[in-house]
């Protein structure tokens, strides 16, 4: 039995074919795998295969979810310095801006690694600071945030030409999801309201 | 007198079904808030006078996709139900990575609701 581990991939070489697909050079046939590095996932690598202009697409795709990353992280930032969580969710908060934190990363290096540029954060983001005025605030504030990034995620999932991606993406709306349920039961909400998510 | 009472029963109606179709539209909205808001740019541009604005012209948003910013859409009832239910498709190039509200019910409530929530006067965009 094969080890997933054991998977050997020439990633110079790939990473190199990638910008040279990103610079437009035409209809070369890519492997994907060096995407399924992110998160040590070499196993996710085998036999993925995308077209140039798929690829440029899927590079737009991950920036967008980068710059939500971002954001998140900003908006965690935001909260746990507001001076309005309690101190036994402001913990909370830290690991779940942790998170956030990972995603970024790991999105950031895909970027890289299939040739593209990564968003940078925002000097300043715009968010309703006049609003939060009690925990709950903060707390509906970032559940509203971690409800969007799942719908997000969801959306992107069927887009990814390379299934690497996909999974990927779908791993991150995993713990996003998470975040809401938890920010929800914190709330006093239903922390599951449904069976399905849209 | 009866006219009177049926236009009423009418008027009634309807005021019921445009309050259930914004509250269905708000729902669908929550969707979109890892990347937007009304009042607020944010990974996307805020929809604060959404409705007649060019596409691509959100004040303070500058992080287009060349094809938003060359699309020469405006943004009305019609090009958002064009965009909405498939924006990569609809929109080659876009930054909006998402497949899209592919109910036309779930579409009509998002964008009434939109219509309503951002109307110059009922938003005011974070400075």
């Amino acid at each position: 039995m094969k080890n997933d581990t054991s998977i050997s991939i020439p990633s110079h070489p790939l990473v190199i074919s990638r910008r040279r697909a990103l610079s437009g050079s035409g209809a070369a046939v890519l492997s994907a795998s060096a995407v399924a590095l992110l998160g040590g996932r070499e196993a996710l690598a085998a036999g993925a295969k995308v077209r140039a202009e798929e690829l440029e697409s899927d590079v737009r795709i991950l920036n967008t979810a980068l710059g939500a990353e971002l954001e998140a992280v900003a908006a965690y930032q935001l909260g746990a310095e507001s001076g309005l969580l309690s101190k036994a969710i402001l913990p909370v908060a830290i690991v779940f801006q942790s998170h956030h934190k990972e995603h970024a990363a790991a999105l950031a290096g895909t970027v890289q690694k299939l040739g593209g540029k990564p968003v940078a954060p925002k000097e300043k983001y715009q968010f309703p600071v006049e609003k939060l005025k009690v925990e709950a605030d903060v707390l509906r504030f970032a559940a509203g945030l971690e409800r969007g990034a799942i719908s997000a995620y969801l959306g992107a999932v069927p887009l990814f030409a390379d299934r690497a991606l996909a999974q990927v993406a779908a791993s991150i709306l995993g713990d996003e999801a998470m975040h809401w349920a938890v920010l929800r039961q914190v709330l006093g909400e239903e922390p599951v309201p449904s069976a399905f998510m849209s | 007198m009866t006219g009177l009472a049926g236009l009423l029963l009418v008027t009634g109606a309807s005021a019921a079904q445009n309050a259930t179709t914004l509250a269905r539209g708000e729902q669908v909205y929550a969707r979109c808030a890892g990347c937007h808001a009304i009042e607020g740019n944010r990974t996307g541009p805020q929809h604060c006078g959404l409705f007649g604005r060019r596409a691509g012209t959100a004040p303070g948003y500058n992080a287009y996709s060349s094809a938003m910013r060359d699309s020469h859409w405006s943004w009305d009832e019609k090009s958002l139900n064009f965009f909405l239910q498939d924006p990569m498709k609809a929109l080659p190039g876009t930054s909006m990575g998402y497949a899209g509200v592919k109910d036309d019910g779930e579409r009509s409530d998002l964008i009434a609701w939109l219509k309503q929530s951002s109307r110059t006067g009922a938003c005011k965009p974070i400075p």
